[in-house]
């Protein structure tokens, strides 16, 4: 279960390593790859708490 | 700076004025839909009874946390600054795991020994009263600067309204007062409701209505190519460690820690952990604001007026009226929250027990923001953003006392005081020297670059709270109660 929490790093991760996503390409929907990926990242750091959240209360 | 347009005016009026009465009203419109109002306790003032639910939650703690900071210095900076100022949304995100981990334990501390501000759960922990006011006395001065941010997002509106002077100022402090001194947490929570369908509706007709005219997101990111849409060499360390500091003081600042204690359980939080983000995305559209401005051909010098001057080229009077009041208003929730906050930190750590602590906390409240008029006043408004990240220095120190007392290590009083101490001085001294700039230049051989200052001095804090802790260990309490033992958060 606590095995779980490690999860919670993977945002933390994703976006505190900036020359993963310091670029312009590939472009989405006119946006350049640095917006839309931070953009990506809300809806996914809602889905890691979520899991977190219900997977570890069950546990 | 521009002739008043009296349908921008009128609308701008109306709508302030309503979330105004509604506010202060909120105790007696209360009153009429249940028989039991805690009305004058003061946990009913100043937490608003402990009862909050998800929804409200999600409300209160949206609305204190993305203030006019987030509508008018982001896109400011991101005018200004191109892809760097951007770093708000991953401070906005990262902040939220955090949250799951760490708030749902104070919370259950809190909760159960009755604690209404950090400073209380510290003294609770460390059984010290010097580490007590050391945390309280930080709050309130990290706070400050935060209320003034707030009353300079409502000027700011209001001039560009046309209204010259420091009349804008008084109105915006008056209705403040009026509002905060009523209602207690009670008038922000119901107003952020009103505050966050109004932000939401100016910016989604703005994040569509816009690029409609400048041709598409595509165009947006082509017309500012000069601006640049990425980070330019060198910017990606500070860009992630203002981000990583900016999170981890989010949540220690007295109105962010009211609105997280104020809610009815620690699911509660996690819940609210798991949907808040939804304001982030909001955030990053606002954000774009700034590349919008670009587009459409705004040229100012002074940065806060980009939102609004974009709002009134673009729009109609009366629906950019309505943009700016939605922006007042966004200013007025925290601000409440804010002085709330910090009156309790006077009231409960700082002043002796009072007979009548609700009186207390109101006049308290009062004070704070007649302090924050004169932050106002006195200090240069250009680039508020980096104000706020001047607080964060400051509340970062009491990162160690409040979080770190969580483990099951237990540190000492002394150790927390010398490396709030170090900290504290360190931190400031080095935004002193930089000229008021929240990043630091360092070079450890390898490594080198801009660090933010908050996060230096964090650095050295905790380090000295270890090692003050390995030579004058904690005395074995006998105060220990059960709310010491907390799992470990890790």
């Amino acid at each position: 279960m606590k095995y779980l929490n490690l999860l919670l790093l993977l945002p933390f991760l994703g976006l505190l390593w900036t020359p993963l996503y310091d670029r312009h390409d590939p472009v989405l929907l006119g946006f350049p790859f640095f917006y839309w990926y931070q953009f990506a990242w809300v809806p996914v750091t809602s889905i890691l708490i979520w899991v977190v959240w219900k997977k570890g209360n069950r546990a | 700076m521009s002739t008043i347009n009296p349908w921008a005016l009128g609308v701008f009026i109306l709508c302030f004025a309503a979330t105004i009465v509604i506010g202060s009203s909120i105790q007696w419109i209360r009153g009429l839909f249940s028989k039991k109002t805690g009305g004058t306790s003061h946990e009913e003032w100043s937490l608003g009874g402990r009862g909050f639910g998800p929804w409200v939650t999600w409300f209160l703690v949206g609305g204190d946390f993305y203030t006019a900071y987030t509508v008018i210095a982001v896109p400011a900076l991101v005018y200004a600054a191109g892809a760097y100022g951007f770093f708000a949304l991953p401070y906005t995100i990262i902040v939220y795991p955090f949250i799951f981990i760490v708030m749902p334990k104070l919370w259950k501390i809190a909760r159960e020994g009755g604690h209404s501000t950090a400073a209380d759960i510290v003294r609770a922990r460390f059984d010290s009263r010097a580490l007590e006011v050391v945390v309280a006395l930080t709050g309130l001065v990290a706070v400050m600067p935060y209320i003034a941010l707030q009353l300079i997002g409502i000027r700011t509106v209001i001039q560009a309204l046309g209204l010259p002077g420091d009349l804008p100022l008084v109105i915006a402090f008056l209705s403040l007062a009026a509002y905060t001194w009523l209602g207690g947490l009670h008038a922000p929570a119901l107003t952020a409701f009103i505050k966050d369908i109004m932000i939401y509706i100016a910016v989604l007709v703005a994040v569509t209505v816009i690029p409609l005219h400048t041709g598409g997101y595509g165009a947006l990111f082509a017309s500012v190519e000069h601006a640049q849409t990425i980070l330019k060499p060198g910017q990606g360390l500070p860009y992630a460690t203002l981000a990583l500091s900016s999170a981890l003081a989010a949540f220690l600042y007295p109105h962010t820690l009211t609105g997280i204690l104020a809610s009815r359980s620690a699911d509660t939080i996690r819940q609210n952990a798991v949907f808040l983000p939804v304001y982030t995305i909001v955030l990053g559209l606002i954000a774009m604001l700034g590349f919008m401005a670009h587009a459409a051909g705004i040229v100012t010098t002074n940065n806060s007026m980009v939102v609004p001057m974009l709002f009134q080229k673009v729009f109609p009077a009366w629906f950019a009226g309505f943009c700016l009041a939605a922006i007042a208003v966004g200013a007025l929730v925290p601000a409440a929250v804010m002085a709330i906050g910090a009156a309790n930190l006077v009231t409960s750590n700082l002043l002796p027990a009072q007979k009548n602590p609700v009186r207390a906390s109101r006049l308290t409240s009062l004070l704070v923001k007649l302090g924050a008029l004169v932050c106002v006043l006195f200090l240069n408004a250009q680039f508020a953003i980096d104000f706020q990240l001047l607080g964060g220095v400051f509340i970062l120190q009491t990162f160690p006392a409040l979080i770190l007392g969580l483990l099951k290590v237990r540190f000492s009083a002394t150790a927390m005081l010398a490396g709030w101490l170090v900290g504290t001085v360190f931190g400031v001294s080095l935004c002193w020297m930089d000229g008021l700039k929240p990043i630091h230049p360092v070079n450890f051989g390898l490594f080198s670059g801009n660090v933010s200052t908050g996060l230096l001095a964090l650095g050295v804090n905790v380090i000295l709270v270890i090692v003050v802790s390995a030579f004058c260990p904690a005395k074995k309490d006998n105060s220990a109660t059960k709310q010491d033992r907390v799992e470990n958060p890790a």
